[in-house]
């Protein structure tokens, strides 16, 4: 066991110290990316699924493991994005003020709305976020005092953010703040889940009146997990303004909290790295697959087959029936159980 | 169809609810005709034994009715091979009228006793309209038992504590109903009401943590102080 | 005077598309324990399907053209429905969180699917004179769509109640939904009722969404979607498993929205009904747990 825990640890630092140094790197892999490893366009990307990765992750927190089956972990992203958006562009703060202003709109929002949304539980429970949620969307487009740009979004002009973080000679910067929200957000995470109010919160996901049982106060464990999940939550979105350069409603819709529950089924359900893996999937899926159906070989086919290979949310959807019908765990889970028969000693 | 084997019979039931082990390999047989009584004390696995018949719970064990094996039958399945039930709580549906609680109840291909359920319980009969939910205890009960009487090609009828928290008089209804249910089917009955009990069954099967510590009659069980005692614990001494 | 009798109007047609939507969630989720979201993918599917079916009915009479559009709708979300029914719920049978994620892969693929295939953008849908034409009323020029939707809403709602209070089918449903293992124990078999109460609902949403795109001029593949929520809403300040309370809650929804849409600001009714769910859903004792089952 342990040496197995020494091994992975060497791995992941191996890992991060090739991605830090991959804006160094000339070299280009066909297919996979469009453009060496070390072109802006190819960091941003990468940049963006990093912070998926982490987005999805906050969003296991809460639903793979303390069970809350929450339809509306989008706003809080959303929250993270149009704040700081808001403060920078039509307040014209500065950067640290704004993140400061996010900071606690991201505690004082979820801390108000979880606490009502947690008197329900399950599925009424998850009607609740989603109503929440769908309302702040249409805050959002309402454009209230002028203040969200609406449809339009918002631009974060050149004099907003400091100068190191602006321009697309820059993106290297950027592309490091994402791969440190991944690894600050995972060691957060993996810290938050192994300590005592963690394993209150699996237990309350298997057996919520026996946590009451013992003593302990379910509601406010959950209450916690949740303000947690939706503060960090927050912080990806910030990251996300950064590298997408504006703010865009799309982030605050009820659908992109249900590809938020894609990510996290297609990755495995309570388990942390399968949760990454689910976010960096799905980010690059739907970026490279519209660049992928326009290329030559698909470009051949029947449009009826043609169709449904371009469209990523299609085969995400479809991929998504399938792992709940025949592989509950997820791909993090179904990987879990084979290195994990490997690896366990033999009894 | 041998007459003298049994109509129903466990073997070996076990049941697990949440992580306590209920039924702990339960095995009797109830004999076709007049009432078999299901006792013990609370929480011993009575109502569970009922519910694991049906198949209402996950169980592993076998459950004969008539020498067929049922284990791997849907609810409805084991329902439709004639076995009535009359649960704890009544289960009537409080949004249906009456007469729609028992209309649910007729099966297709069996004859529906509607004169012998209103001959007893005439009551049914008048407040047929009236919605289920707004009935009396003693008025659901009726429906209930009514429900399972209804079908004559019900072999067995599975009755869970039919007089709980019924009024004296009320009380005598059921055990009426009862005693000309049993005239025309077999009747598994759970039962606290330990006087109740000896007047209407004949056999017994005693449950105490989860498996079988007595079967043989009432009178031999009721007859011996001590023994029903052991069985049944300090409520069965004296009139209940 | 002339505003509110159109605000009332134009708010009980838009509580007549919901309460369409919401009379199939609602039993769906009565009988079932099921949150269907595929539910916003029969409504779009069907709303295409019937728009091309009039298109493709190229010369004949406009209303009849209507009409085919309707017909097939309702063909195409009911076979859906059922086909969702039996291939992905029932597999599913007691998991039920995997029988709602099951629906909304369902929903992002299939919408995706219209979106590409259809576009992005709402397209017309081609409809008689005498829908686009006005009808006086209580001193106000009423739209001839808005009083078409509300007319057949009454109509399947009463449908429904016939169903309901006048069939064995209806029976089953109504005790399912109060107590499913009890019609089990009575020798029912409720998957039938389950994969029924599907295709009705699935027939309904069809319906609404060719209504839909009557009462907007357009088919929009995003629309169904976010009638969904408000759908949503509304089954569940009518309580679960209501039919009669899905049809009230769904007039106060529409009513409301239209309402305060037009008082307050665009967005202020739309955003009140959702702070009227958080109400309701506070307010009632227990949450909304309708019937035990």
């Amino acid at each position: 066991m342990m040496r197995r825990a020494r091994s992975v640890a060497i791995g992941v630092a191996i890992g991060i110290v090739v991605f830090a140094l991959l804006p160094f790197a000339g070299i280009t892999i066909p297919a996979i990316f469009d453009g060496p490893l070390n072109a802006p366009g190819t960091l941003n990307l990468l940049g963006l699924c990093f912070v998926f990765g982490a987005l999805a992750l906050t969003y296991d927190l809460v639903f793979g493991y303390v069970g809350l089956l929450s339809f509306g972990h989008a706003l809080y992203f959303a929250t993270g994005v149009y704040v700081t958006a808001i403060a920078l562009t039509r307040w014209h703060w500065s950067l640290p003020a704004a993140l400061a202003l996010t900071a606690v709109v991201s505690l004082v929002l979820p801390l108000v709305l979880g606490a009502i949304c947690l008197r329900m539980r399950d599925i009424p429970f998850a009607m609740v976020t989603l109503a929440f949620a769908q309302a702040g969307s249409i805050l959002v487009m309402q454009n209230p005092f002028g203040l969200t740009g609406g449809e339009e979004g918002l631009a974060l002009g050149g004099d907003t953010l400091p100068a190191a973080l602006v321009g697309v000679a820059n993106t290297r910067n950027v592309y490091w703040i994402a791969l440190l929200l991944l690894i600050v957000v995972y060691a957060v995470a993996w810290r938050a889940v192994n300590s005592p109010p963690g394993r209150v919160w699996q237990a309350i996901r298997e057996n919520e009146r026996r946590v009451g049982v013992l003593g302990l106060n379910p509601y406010l464990y959950k209450l916690g997990a949740f303000v947690l999940s939706a503060f960090l939550a927050s912080a990806t979105g910030v990251v996300y303004l950064l590298l997408q350069g504006g703010a865009n409603p799309q982030v605050s819709t009820a659908e992109f909290t249900l590809a938020l529950l894609v990510m996290v089924v297609l990755g495995g359900v309570g388990t942390l790295w399968g949760a990454v893996l689910g976010g960096i999937l799905y980010e690059y899926l739907d970026f490279r697959l519209i660049a992928l159906a326009n290329t030559a070989a698909l470009k051949d086919l029947p449009g009826v087959l043609r169709l449904p290979l371009s469209e990523p949310l299609f085969l995400l959807g479809v991929l998504f029936i399938v792992l709940v019908l025949f592989v509950p765990g997820g791909l993090g889970g179904a990987l879990q159980r084979r290195m994990g028969a490997a690896f366990r000693p033999s009894s | 169809m041998n007459p003298a084997a049994p109509l129903l019979e466990l073997r070996d039931l076990h049941v697990y609810l949440a992580e306590s082990h209920i039924l702990q390999g339960v095995s009797f047989a109830v004999r076709r005709g007049g009432i078999t009584g299901l006792l013990g004390r609370n929480g011993v696995g009575k109502t569970t034994t009922l519910r694991g018949v049906l198949g209402l719970v996950p169980r592993t064990g076998a459950v004969l009715l008539e020498g067929r094996e049922t284990s791997a039958l849907a609810v409805h399945e084991v329902v439709r091979l004639g076995v009535g039930y009359v649960p704890e709580d009544r289960d009537v549906f409080g949004g249906l009228t009456v007469t729609e609680n028992l209309a649910l109840a007729e099966r297709a291909g069996s004859e529906h006793r509607y004169d012998l359920v209103y001959e007893l319980f005439p009551e049914l009969k008048q407040r047929g309209a009236q919605k289920a939910g707004t009935l009396s205890g003693g008025q659901q009960q009726m429906v209930a038992l009514a429900r399972a009487l209804l079908n004559a090609d019900n072999r067995i009828l599975l009755v869970d504590e039919p007089t709980k928290g019924l009024a004296p008089l009320v009380v005598r209804h059921v055990v009426d109903a009862l005693q000309r249910a049993a005239e025309v089917t077999t009747i598994l009955l759970v039962e606290q009401n330990l006087s109740v009990a000896h007047k209407l069954v004949h056999d017994v099967v005693v449950l105490d943590q989860g498996r079988v510590s007595f079967t043989g009659t009432v009178d031999e069980l009721m007859g011996d102080p001590a023994l029903a005692r052991r069985h049944l614990g300090l409520a069965a001494v004296g009139s209940h | 005077m002339t505003t509110i009798a159109l605000l009332l109007v134009t708010g009980l047609g838009l509580g007549a598309l919901y309460f369409l939507i919401a009379a199939g969630l609602s039993l769906i989720w009565g009988l079932m324990r099921v949150l269907n979201f595929a539910h916003g993918a029969f409504f779009t599917v069907a709303a295409y399907a019937g728009w091309s079916a009039a298109k493709l009915a190229g010369g004949a009479d406009p209303s009849l053209r209507w009409l085919i559009g309707v017909v097939v709708a309702i063909a195409v979300g009911g076979l859906f429905a059922t086909l969702t029914e039996v291939v992905l719920i029932r597999p599913l049978y007691a998991r039920h969180v995997g029988q709602v994620l099951v629906t909304v892969g369902l929903a992002l693929a299939t919408i995706s699917l219209v979106q590409g295939g259809f576009g992005s953008d709402p397209q017309r849908l081609a409809l008689p004179a005498w829908m686009t034409n006005t009808t006086s009323m209580l001193g106000a020029n009423v739209p001839n769509t808005r009083l078409l939707v509300i007319v057949v809403a009454a109509l399947v709602f009463a449908l429904l109640l016939f169903f309901l209070r006048r069939t064995r089918f209806g029976l089953i449903v109504r005790a399912g939904v109060e107590n499913r293992a009890m019609v089990q124990a009575l020798g029912i078999d409720v998957q039938r009722a389950f994969t029924l109460v599907f295709a009705i609902g699935g027939m309904a949403a069809g319906l609404a969404g060719m209504l839909g795109a009557t009462y907007y001029g357009t088919v929009d593949p995003l629309r169904g979607t976010s009638m969904l929520i408000f759908a949503f809403i509304v089954v569940i300040i009518g309580g679960l498993g209501s039919v009669t309370g899905s049809a009230v809650a769904a007039i106060v929804v529409g009513v409301v929205q239209q309402f305060l849409n037009f008082y307050g600001a665009a967005g202020v009714g739309d955003f009140s009904v959702v702070l009227l769910l958080a109400i309701v859903l506070l307010v009632r004792p227990g949450g909304f747990a309708g019937s035990s089952a």
